[in-house]
């Protein structure tokens, strides 16, 4: 039994380390093909429009909801300890823009976008077709890869961003039906303590998330192995890794932008 | 002319290939036949460079595989290659006519202008014509085929290799595929290697048949020697027998009690 335990322990190690080996391959492989290589835009416009299009709905309606509930439970404490609602303009804006909106948004992508991408690629590896991309003349990394890196990378900001203004709206709306801030209180509380640093520090932060779910997605379709079980396995793999990735890497990206100062 | 000597492949601690030779000669079909797992298509992605042999090598038109550095290298390597997949392999999120023409953005200079022109003729080579804007999806598994075949001899090659083109289709439709694939040999003018365990379909198309065993090649012949092959390893698969050197388990473990449960039971 101790032999068994010892030596599963010994296979995970080998699996990590080979897995990890792998990972960084692709990631070399990726920044070496897009410097020195033609960039397959057709591709990457195509992955943009299915990336943006189809995952606003979701990431805006999720920050509309995070906005609301923010400006909610900010009113009801601010009301119990100072018996009125202050800041909830503030407080709206600086979590969403500086940590909520930039994690929301990519949890959601990371849920939506990235299972697909991993699902795809899994299901194109398993019926040969990502070897058909070799005899055909070209590499998986420049035709899968790339664009939905350069995809993420575009889209997921620009997502971040219409979801900083959805959540700021849907804050505004409870903070002006449940506690009848006025407007002007509302904005002035946001753009009276806002600056444009706690937008960067926020923004910055989007394109380690868009970096680590694409390539995740990615690397995980196609190193998928066996047959629609595989692909499950790989797809469940990616959303799991990405997520965890998000919110670990989400700590370090703020440790560093503090250390620099966007804060 | 395709070379093969010594290539030994594992994976992991899976040996493979144990040391294979092979020549192909140009404007010949060499068909490769063997049980499941023996090798076959392992020893045709390592021709086209997919695999790298752990040792040996393989050389085509004087070139080595292993020794392709930059894309430019790889590219021009490839150019020379169809490959039919034993699934056909076609992408899913493609129309035939853009499966068909894939290959010629990366393989050759040819504007995208005549690419819809080039699909109909190669789906005219192959049988078909009107499907250019359908998907995958919507097609039979023979018509899969055809296309899967279409797309291995757009960029026109010199070599064409096929990894079971038969497999999964019915007598007459394996039948019709190969006498596509004899037709387009006789077309073409091309050199191919072709893995099969049908032997109807070996026998028909092959200018040589291989036997490979347990990575090993066993025997070299044209159809006609293999047919009266005294090699019992080669007179077993050919005559599809169960009896004989080549030992297939039947069962993976012998579970006795178990069976004469079951016996008693009856």
């Amino acid at each position: 039994m101790i032999q068994g335990a010892v030596g599963g322990f010994g296979k995970f190690i080998l699996e990590s380390a080979e897995g990890t080996g792998q990972f960084t391959f692709l990631v070399r492989s990726t920044f070496g093909w897009m410097t020195h290589h033609r960039i397959e835009w057709r591709q990457t416009l195509i992955q943009m429009a299915r990336l943006g299009v189809g995952s606003l709905p979701v990431t805006a309606m999720t920050a509309f909801f995070t906005g609301m509930v923010l400006a909610l439970q900010t009113g009801a404490s601010s009301k119990h300890f100072f018996n009125e609602p202050l800041f909830v303009g503030t407080v709206v804006s600086f979590a969403l823009i500086m940590e909520l909106a930039p994690v929301m948004t990519a949890l959601v992508v990371a849920g939506r976008a990235g299972a697909a991408i991993a699902a795809e690629l899994g299901t194109m590896k398993v019926t040969e077709q990502i070897e058909a991309l070799y005899t055909l003349g070209t590499d998986p990394i420049r035709y899968l890869v790339i664009p939905r890196f350069i995809a993420f990378m575009c889209v997921l900001p620009l997502l971040t961003v219409a979801s900083d203004f959805t959540g700021i709206w849907g804050g505004y709306l409870v903070a002006h039906a449940k506690y009848q801030i006025p407007a002007t209180v509302y904005w002035h509380d946001i753009i009276n303590n806002m600056e444009i640093r706690h937008f960067v520090h926020g923004f910055l932060k989007t394109f380690v998330f868009a970096a680590v779910v694409s390539l995740v997605s990615c690397f995980k379709g196609i190193t998928t192995r066996g047959g629609a079980e595989g692909v499950g396995k790989s797809t469940t793999a990616a959303v799991v890794i990405s997520m965890v990735l998000i919110l670990v890497l989400d700590y370090f990206a703020t440790a560093v932008l503090n250390a620099f100062g966007i804060t | 002319m395709i070379e093969a000597e010594g290539v030994i492949k594992s994976f992991g601690p899976r040996a493979i290939l144990r040391g294979v030779d092979l020549h192909v000669e140009t404007g010949e079909t060499l068909v490769i036949i063997g049980g499941s797992g023996c090798g076959k298509s392992t020893f045709l992605k390592c021709v086209i460079g997919l695999h790298h042999p752990d040792e040996g090598k393989i050389v085509v038109d004087g070139i080595e595989v292993a020794a392709l550095r930059t894309e430019a290298e790889i590219a021009n390597y490839r150019r020379r290659f169809g490959y039919l997949f034993q699934e056909g392999a076609l992408f899913d999120s493609m129309t035939v006519w853009e499966n068909i023409t894939f290959g010629l953005r990366y393989l050759t200079d040819i504007p995208s202008g005549a690419y819809r022109k080039i699909s109909s003729d190669c789906l005219a080579l192959v049988g078909l014509k009107d499907i250019e804007d359908f998907k995958p999806a919507e097609l039979s598994g023979g018509m899969k085929k055809r296309v899967a075949l279409a797309r291995a001899i757009a960029a026109q090659p010199s070599y064409i290799l096929y990894d079971e083109p038969t497999t999964g289709l019915d007598p007459i439709m394996t039948d019709v595929i190969s006498d596509l694939i004899l037709d387009l040999q006789k077309q073409l003018k091309v050199t191919a290697i072709m893995v099969t365990h049908d032997m109807r379909s070996a026998y028909k198309v092959a200018s040589r048949i291989a036997m490979l065993h347990e990575g090993k090649v066993l025997e070299v012949a044209c159809p006609d020697i293999i047919k009266i092959s005294t090699n019992p390893y080669v007179r077993q698969f050919v005559d599809g027998k169960s009896e004989g050197p080549i030992k297939m388990k039947l069962k993976e473990f012998e579970a006795e009690g178990a069976s004469n449960h079951v016996a008693k039971a009856h």
